[in-house]
């Protein structure tokens, strides 16, 4: 679980990040945290990882504050996945990068092949074992990044703009992973700039401004809500533009699903047919 | 006219055994707004780097076939010439962007032409202001956010003022509202200015509506090229695991099933919202 107590925080330029955020994430939620750029969002989960400590306030995971502890302890418990995958990758085989952190941790030999081999497989990067990350192309290079995190398996996973790059298979993919990761009762943050697979994904939305949480609701709630969507700097999603533009044939307003809207929509055009 | 043509076009990276683009058959003509899509790793960004001769100069390797940029062999004219027509934005802008401050680094590419100081003053504020960053011209890029930096790539690009500007992802980090201010201010300047635009984009839900040309990549090949309505509802494209916009497929998925709307295939919200509208009514 992960508990922040009116936290604020300040960076040492002097610019307030962080204006008394209250919040709680309980095992096993998916959670998208959505907003502007330089909203807070990445701040935020910094602190989930004791990457960075609260100027004010707390930050508790499972129950210990994370000034009490070291990065490295939270480590094992918190993975964190940047946005830039370039600042995070640097071994010279992609099987090495995986195998890193695994290594450090003090896994077994034989246990940490059979995890690299899970990751390569999961991201569709088995063909490049022996290739240097480098030689691979944006989108390849973030699925390493993920791969060598998901590889120690965290109980609290943090995607920082998990679907850079990523084609529609890769973010499918994405998808159903997370699913699992939730039926595990793992816990899964991601910052996302990406409304359509959040509007796939149906998450608990934290939409940030000016370093406050301003809305904390299912996506569909939000997704729709065209308001504190423009305070965000976030467009809706398609199937919500298309329903928000319908305003006026009393059709439902909270729909972001292409299937869900198939289904309304069949039933109203077949009920105005009669 | 075409603007860039491409025969046979093969390349592959030093130390490697496999050619990340194979038999490139391509025609971007003059003015076109063209999107490159496919799965990544297809070799997208690979072709990006032929427009401007970043390949095969910088990169080396080895290519086959031809590719002229305004009639000129690419092979055959360095990138400094090159620049002066094509300008590329790359994917990931810490790789572009080096200067102290953003207006050093917009002005930098002006500066190797030998543009007068005047012009050049006035170059660089407008492509500030265009990419929405003029306030931020004398900050340092290393300290700004990874949204702020796509934009300050772009102005720096943009202030070569390029006959064809090739974008690669140029709005991953940017929010939604953001992404869609710079993919409009794009397609300004391609309606108002007549700038051939190439767009390297996996989200065709933000780009669709503006392209009038897709070209469609897979393990390096292009599969499919031509009009975006007519390629957006082909079969080949969804097998290919391309994310075709969620308003396209929703008109087709309501097609499917005996709806009544119009043969006119939506790319954007607005289109869809505006079929409907008539099925409702009609």
């Amino acid at each position: 679980m992960i508990e922040v107590q009116d936290v604020y925080f300040t960076y040492p330029s002097g610019v307030e990040a962080l204006k008394g955020i209250q919040l709680t994430i309980r095992n096993g939620e998916f959670v998208a945290v959505m907003g502007q750029n330089g909203a807070g969002k990445t701040t935020l989960v910094k602190h989930f990882n004791g990457l960075l400590k609260p100027t004010k306030g707390k930050v508790l995971i499972d129950g210990v504050e994370t000034t009490k502890v070291s990065v490295a302890s939270l480590a094992r418990n918190v993975g964190f996945v940047f946005q830039n995958p370039d600042h995070q990758l640097f071994s010279e085989t992609v099987e090495d990068e995986i195998a890193f952190a695994l290594k450090n941790f003090g896994f077994k030999e034989s246990i940490t092949k059979r995890r690299v081999t899970w990751a390569l497989n999961l991201l569709g990067l088995t063909q490049y074992k022996k290739t240097s990350p480098f030689m691979l192309s944006g989108g390849e290079r973030k699925r390493v990044a993920l791969a060598s995190v998901l590889a120690w398996n965290p109980k609290i996973l943090i995607l920082d703009e998990p679907t850079i790059g990523q084609d529609y298979q890769q973010k499918e993919k994405l998808r159903q992973f997370i699913l699992q990761m939730k039926a595990q009762r793992k816990t899964v943050i991601i910052v996302t700039h990406d409304v359509e697979f959040v509007a796939e994904c149906n998450p608990r939305v934290l939409l940030m401004r000016e370093g406050k949480i301003i809305v904390d609701s299912e996506a569909r709630k939000v997704l729709t809500n065209s308001e504190v969507l423009t305070q965000a700097s976030i467009v809706p999603p398609q199937i919500a533009q298309i329903f928000l533009q319908l305003y006026d044939f009393e059709l439902p307003q909270n729909i972001i699903d292409v299937y869900e809207a198939h289904q309304i929509l069949l039933k109203a055009l077949e009920k105005k047919a009669k | 006219m075409a603007i860039i043509k491409t025969k046979n076009l093969t390349y592959t990276y030093p130390g490697s055994t496999k050619a990340s683009i194979s038999d490139v058959f391509i025609k971007i003509e003059k003015g076109e707004f063209t999107l490159i899509t496919g799965p990544s790793g297809c070799g997208k960004t690979t072709l990006c780097r032929c427009f401007n001769g970043l390949i095969p100069h910088f990169y080396q390797g080895e290519l086959k076939g031809e590719i002229t940029v305004q009639g000129l062999n690419v092979a055959e004219h360095p990138i400094h010439e090159l620049a002066k027509r094509v300008g590329l934005v790359f994917q990931n802008p810490e790789n572009q962007l080096f200067a102290l401050s953003v207006e050093k680094d917009v002005a930098f590419g002006l500066e190797n032409l030998g543009i007068p100081r005047e012009e050049m003053r006035q170059r660089v504020d407008w492509a500030l202001q265009l990419a929405g960053i003029y306030d931020l011209r004398e900050r340092a890029p290393h300290e700004l956010s990874g949204g702020q930096q796509q934009r300050a790539a772009i102005a720096s690009v943009l202030a070569m003022q390029p006959e064809v500007i090739v974008l690669d992802e140029p709005t991953s980090f940017l929010d939604p509202l953001g992404a869609k201010k710079i993919f409009e201010v794009i397609y300004d300047l391609n309606r108002k200015l007549g700038l051939t635009i190439i767009l390297v984009e996996h989200r065709l839900d933000l780009t669709a509506k503006y392209a009038s040309h897709i070209i469609i990549m897979d393990e390096g090949k292009v599969v499919l090229d031509g009009e975006p309505h007519q390629i957006l509802s082909s079969e080949e494209t969804r097998l290919i695991g391309v994310g075709i916009p969620k308003a396209t497929q929703l008109y087709h998925i309501l097609r499917k099933d005996g709806a009544k709307l119009a043969n006119t295939i939506p790319l954007s919200s607005d289109e869809m919202a505006t079929l409907l509208r008539e099925a409702f009514k009609g």
